[in-house]
C-alpha cells in the first residue's frame, strides 16, 4: 500500500474521531502568549471556530493518533474487526498540524484520542508525547484535551494531566450489561477506578495551587466523559440517573451524550438505524435541569413515560410543569429563585433579571415580555401584577397550546428508526 | 464662582473622533452633565460622517468642573461595549442612561426598563459580534521581505476592531499579523499595534496552502448521519461564510449526506459484503445469556424455573428456532432436551445434520404452562409474549448472522416474520425475512408426537426430515 500523506491521514483519522461528541474548549485557566516564545491563549470562554452541517461546533482539532485498535467494541468504527482503512500519525505530524491550524485561527487547540495499539501504556506514551512537545518544545498555550486510557500507568496519566487542560475517560455505555455486551474488553470497574484517581489528582493539585502559587497545574479544565445513547437498551431514566451519579462521584465537568449513529462497517449486534437526535437533545436538556436548575434526578425521571423515556415532543421542563401543575402558577413578584427556575420558558438569566428588577417595580406582563424570550410559553405558569392564568393552568389541552408547531416531514429523509 | 445658569433651551451638537470613541463621548457627556443639558437637547455625530443641517459645532459647552458625576463600574463597562454598536443612536441612548443615573444610581439594575433593555441588547450584540470575530477571522500567510505575515480579511457588523485587537495580540503575541476590515485595519509587528484606514477584500491575500488541509478536516469531521443545518446557521450565520474557506464544502456535504447515510445502512444490510463477525461475539453472547436470567419483558418469568437461552456454535451450519421450552427444558435450562428434542435429534441424524454444528434456540425463552395436578401442561404463547421475547431472538440472530434460519412451527415463524404465517403455504419455497436473510418453515417436532394416526405420523416425519435436509443443503449453498 502506498504511503499516505498527511492530508490523507488527516481525512482518515478525523473521520474516525467524529463520533466523539465533546469539543468544548472552555473552563480552563486563563493564560496567553505574552512573555512566551509560542502562541496561544485561553480566556475562559470557549470559542467555536466553525460549525459543521451536523450542527456540531468545531473548536478543537479532533483527531485520533491512530485508528488501529486491539479492542473490538461493537459500537466503534475503529474496532479490530472493522474493515476501515487504518492510518497512524507520528507525534510530530500532529504537533505541526495543530500549530499550522492554530496560527491561522482555525482552532482553539487539540483534542487527541487514539485507538489502543501495542499496549495501553505505549498508546498513552504517544499521546503524552504530543502534548509535551506542544507545550515544551513550542510553548503552545492553547487548549489541549487528552483522552486517557483507563489501564495506563498512573504516572503517564499524571503527565497527561500536567500538559492538558482537560482529560477525559469515556464510560461508553450507560449500563454495565451494555458494556459487557458491546465492549467486552472494557471493564466498568477499571473505568470508574481511573475516573476516581483522576478526580483525586485534580482536587489535590487545586489544593496545592491554593497554598503554593508555583505548584503545577493539573487538568485545570477538569475531566469529562461520554456515553453512547441508543446502542443498548438503557432508557432515559437510567441514563439521567447514571449521569447524575457520575457528576457526583467523580466531579465531572460534563457528561456528553452521543446519539449512536449508524457507522460504516457496523458490528452485527447493533441497531442499524439511529435513535432520534431529539432524544440526545432531550438528554442534554435534562442534564441542564439537574446542573443549573436544581432538579433532582428523581424529578427528571418523573417526567419520563412508562418505558422510562423522556417525551420527544416537548422539553423535560415543560413536561415536569404539565405533570406537577399543583406547583403552578408561580408569582414572579414573590417566588423564590428556586421556584422561578422551574417555570418553563424562564432560564437562569431571565430569573436573575426578574429578581433584580422586581426590587424596583411590581412586575407586569409587559415587563416579563422584555425579560424573557417567549411570553407565550411562560404565561400559563406565572402570576404578575396584572395577570393571573385562572383556568389556563388547569386546561386539559394545555400541552397542545404550548407544543411547537408541527413541521413538514422530509420526503427524502432516511427511514425512521422503526423501519429496520 | 457660581456656574452659569443652565440654558435648557439650547441645542448642543457633539462630534466624536471615531465611531468607537469612548473617551470622547465620556468627556462630552461629563461636560453636558455639568451644564445640566437634558438628553433631548443633544445630538451626536461622528467626524467624517456628519449630517450637517444645523451648522457648526457648539463650542459653548463649559469644561466639566467640580466633582464629576460618579457612576458604577457596570455602566462604564456597558458604555464601553455599547458604544461600538452600529446603531447611530447609541451615543444619545447612553447619555440618556447617564442622565437617569444621575438621579437614581441603581437605575441600571432595573432590567425591565425599556432603555436598560435596549442598551443591554446592544451590548449583547456587540459581544456576540466580537465573539464571532474571535472565531471566524481566518489568517492567510503572506511572504514579506522581512519574514512571514499572517493577514486576514473580516467584515464585522459593529465597530469592534479596535476593541478586539487585544484578543489577537494576546493570542498571537509572537506572530506578525494584520486584520483588514472595511472601516479600519489593525497591524501587529510583535511589539506594537498600529491602525490604518479600511481596506477592501482585494487587499487581502486570496489563498493559503494549508486551507486545503483544513477543508479536508472540515469535510471529514462532519457526520452525515446527523444533519442539523439550523443549528449550524444559528451559530455560523451565512453572512460570515464568504470569508471562511471551509464553508465552500457545505453544499456538497449536505447534498451527499443523505445518500451517504443511506449507503452506509444499505451496505451493512446487503448480503454482498457481510461484515466479519466480531472477534468477541462469544463474550457478547455470554453477556446476553447472563442478562436474560433477569428478563422481565413479559410475565412468563413468574412461573417458569429459568429462561432457556439458545445454544450451539456462533457460526453454525443451521440456525434453528423452536417455539418455547417444555417441561424438561425448563428444568434443565437447555433447549430441545425433552421428547420433542429427542425426535429432532433423530430427524437431524437422518437428514445428515450434526446437532453440535447447529445453533438451537426458541422464539419464547420461558416455559408457559398450566398446572394440572402434578403435570405442567404446555400452553401456546400469545402474540404479546412472542413479541416481548423477540428482543432476545433478534440479538441472537444479530450475533450469529445466519444466512438461513429454520423455523419450527407457527410460533417460530411468527417471531421471525413479525406476522402470522401459514406453514402449509410457505413450507415448500421458504420466505425472505425483513432483513434479507432466508427462512425455511417446517412443523414443530411436538406436532409429530401429537398425531394420533400411526400412518400419518410416519408420512409427516418423513416430510419433516426432508425439510431439514433441504434446509441444510440450501444453507450449505449460501455459505459456499
Amino acid at each position: 500500500m502506498a504511503r499516505l500523506d498527511t492530508q490523507q491521514k488527516l481525512e482518515i483519522l478525523a473521520d474516525a474521531a467524529k463520533y466523539d461528541a465533546s469539543c468544548a474548549s472552555s473552563g480552563s485557566s486563563r493564560r496567553d502568549s505574552r512573555g512566551g516564545k509560542g502562541m496561544g491563549s485561553t480566556e475562559g470562554m470557549g470559542i467555536c471556530h466553525a460549525y459543521a452541517p451536523d450542527g456540531r461546533c468545531i473548536s478543537l482539532l479532533k483527531i485520533l493518533l491512530t485508528n488501529s485498535c486491539i479492542f473490538d467494541c461493537h459500537y466503534c468504527i475503529n474496532r479490530k474487526s472493522s474493515n476501515v482503512r487504518r492510518a497512524r500519525f507520528t507525534a510530530q505530524e500532529v504537533v505541526q498540524l495543530t500549530l499550522n491550524f492554530y496560527k491561522r485561527n482555525y482552532i482553539e487547540g487539540l483534542f487527541l484520542s487514539s485507538g489502543i495499539i501495542g499496549s495501553s501504556n505505549y498508546t498513552m506514551e504517544q499521546l503524552v508525547e504530543v502534548a509535551r512537545s506542544l507545550r515544551e518544545d513550542h510553548d503552545f498555550r492553547g487548549y489541549i484535551h487528552l483522552k486517557t486510557i483507563p489501564d495506563a500507568d498512573p504516572e503517564l496519566v499524571r503527565q497527561a494531566g500536567l500538559h492538558a487542560d482537560r482529560v477525559s475517560i469515556n464510560v461508553e455505555l450507560p449500563t454495565r450489561s451494555g458494556l459487557r455486551k458491546l465492549a467486552p474488553e472494557k471493564d466498568d470497574k477499571r473505568i470508574e477506578g481511573a475516573m476516581k484517581d483522576m478526580k483525586s489528582s485534580i482536587v489535590d493539585a487545586r489544593d496545592a495551587r491554593r497554598k503554593y502559587r508555583s505548584a503545577p497545574r493539573f487538568a485545570p479544565g477538569g475531566q469529562s466523559t461520554q456515553m453512547i445513547v441508543g446502542a443498548d437498551d438503557a432508557n432515559d431514566g437510567a441514563i439521567v440517573t447514571r449521569a447524575r451519579t457520575l457528576y457526583d462521584r467523580f466531579g465531572l465537568r460534563r457528561v456528553y451524550y452521543s446519539a449512536f449513529s449508524p457507522i460504516p462497517e457496523p458490528s452485527a449486534v447493533l441497531p442499524l438505524t439511529r435513535p432520534p437526535l431529539m432524544r440526545e437533545h432531550r438528554l442534554y436538556q435534562s442534564d441542564w435541569l439537574m446542573r443549573f436548575y436544581g432538579f433532582t434526578p428523581k424529578e427528571v425521571v418523573a417526567t419520563t413515560d412508562d418505558k422510562g423515556m423522556l417525551p420527544l415532543d416537548i422539553d423535560p421542563k415543560l413536561a415536569f410543569a404539565l405533570k406537577f401543575r399543583e406547583q403552578f402558577p408561580v408569582d414572579v413578584n414573590r417566588a423564590t429563585r428556586e421556584q422561578l427556575l422551574r417555570v418553563p420558558g424562564l432560564g437562569t438569566k431571565a430569573v436573575g433579571r426578574i429578581l433584580a428588577s422586581r426590587r424596583f417595580r411590581s412586575l407586569r406582563l409587559d415587563d416579563i415580555a422584555r425579560l424573557t424570550v417567549s411570553l407565550k410559553k411562560v404565561r400559563p405558569f406565572i402570576v404578575t401584577a396584572d395577570w393571573r392564568p385562572t383556568l389556563l393552568t388547569d386546561r386539559a389541552n394545555l400541552k397542545a397550546l404550548l407544543m411547537p408547531a408541527p413541521a413538514q416531514l422530509d420526503l427524502f429523509a432516511p427511514p425512521p428508526a422503526n423501519a429496520a | 464662582m457660581t456656574p452659569p445658569a443652565p440654558d435648557r433651551t439650547r441645542f448642543h451638537r457633539i462630534t466624536l473622533d471615531a465611531p468607537d470613541d469612548f473617551d470622547g463621548w465620556r468627556d462630552a457627556a461629563r461636560r453636558l452633565l455639568a451644564a445640566d443639558v437634558p438628553p433631548e437637547r443633544v445630538s451626536w455625530q461622528v467626524a467624517g460622517a456628519e449630517s450637517d443641517l444645523f451648522g457648526a459645532d457648539d463650542a459653548s459647552l463649559p469644561p466639566a468642573t467640580g466633582a464629576p458625576v460618579t457612576v458604577g463600574k457596570d455602566f462604564i463597562s456597558l458604555a464601553r461595549t455599547a458604544i461600538c454598536h452600529r446603531d447611530p443612536e447609541r451615543f444619545g441612548l447612553l447619555y440618556a442612561m447617564l442622565w437617569r443615573l444621575k438621579g437614581d444610581r441603581a437605575a441600571l439594575q432595573d432590567r425591565a426598563d425599556p432603555l436598560v433593555t435596549r442598551l443591554r441588547a446592544m451590548e449583547k450584540e456587540v459581544r456576540r459580534d466580537a465573539h464571532k470575530m474571535h472565531a471566524f477571522v481566518r489568517f492567510r500567510e503572506v511572504e514579506e521581505e522581512d519574514g512571514v505575515r499572517m493577514v486576514a480579511w473580516f467584515e464585522p457588523d459593529n465597530h469592534i476592531v479596535r476593541r478586539e485587537a487585544g484578543f489577537f495580540m494576546r493570542r498571537f503575541t509572537n506572530m506578525r499579523w494584520s486584520i483588514l476590515t472595511p472601516d479600519l485595519s489593525i497591524h501587529w509587528d510583535g511589539e506594537t499595534l498600529t491602525t490604518s484606514p479600511g481596506a477592501t477584500r482585494r487587499d487581502a491575500p486570496d489563498g493559503d496552502p494549508v486551507e486545503e488541509t483544513w477543508k479536508a478536516y472540515y469535510k471529514s469531521i462532519f457526520n452525515p448521519a446527523r444533519v442539523k443545518v439550523k443549528a449550524m446557521t444559528a451559530e455560523m450565520p451565512r453572512k460570515y461564510w464568504k470569508n471562511m474557506p471551509e464553508t465552500a464544502a457545505i453544499g456538497e456535504l449536505l447534498a451527499g449526506a443523505q445518500a451517504r447515510e443511506a449507503a452506509m445502512i444499505e451496505k451493512s444490510r446487503s448480503e454482498a459484503e457481510p461484515p466479519p463477525p466480531p472477534s468477541n461475539a462469544q463474550a457478547a453472547w455470554e453477556a446476553l445469556r447472563h442478562d436474560i436470567q433477569t428478563c422481565r419483558r413479559c410475565d412468563l418469568y413468574c412461573d417458569a424455573t429459568q429462561p432457556v437461552f439458545g445454544e450451539g456454535p456462533l457460526s453454525p451450519r443451521l440456525f434453528i428456532v423452536g417455539e418455547q421450552p417444555g417441561d424438561q427444558e425448563d428444568l434443565a435450562g437447555r433447549p430441545f432436551v425433552g421428547p420433542a428434542g429427542a425426535l429432532l435429534d433423530e430427524a437431524m441424524a437422518e437428514a445428515g445434520i450434526e446437532r453440535d454444528r447447529c445453533y438451537v434456540t426458541n422464539a419464547v425463552k420461558h416455559f408457559k404452562f398450566v398446572q394440572r395436578g402434578k403435570r405442567r401442561i404446555h400452553q401456546t404463547p400469545t402474540v404479546g409474549e412472542i413479541k416481548a421475547c423477540n428482543w432476545w431472538l433478534e440479538q441472537e440472530r444479530a450475533l450469529v448472522r445466519p444466512p438461513l434460519v429454520v423455523a419450527l412451527g407457527a410460533s417460530a415463524a411468527r417471531a421471525l416474520m413479525g406476522k402470522a404465517v401459514t406453514i402449509s403455504k410457505v413450507r415448500e419455497e421458504g420466505i425472505i425475512l425483513p432483513d434479507g436473510s432466508e427462512c425455511r418453515v417446517t412443523v414443530h417436532p411436538s406436532y409429530l408426537l401429537r398425531l394420533p394416526d400411526e400412518g400419518a405420523r410416519r408420512d409427516e416425519r418423513a416430510r419433516f426430515v426432508e425439510d431439514l435436509r433441504r434446509a441444510a443443503q440450501r444453507a450449505d449453498a449460501l455459505a459456499a
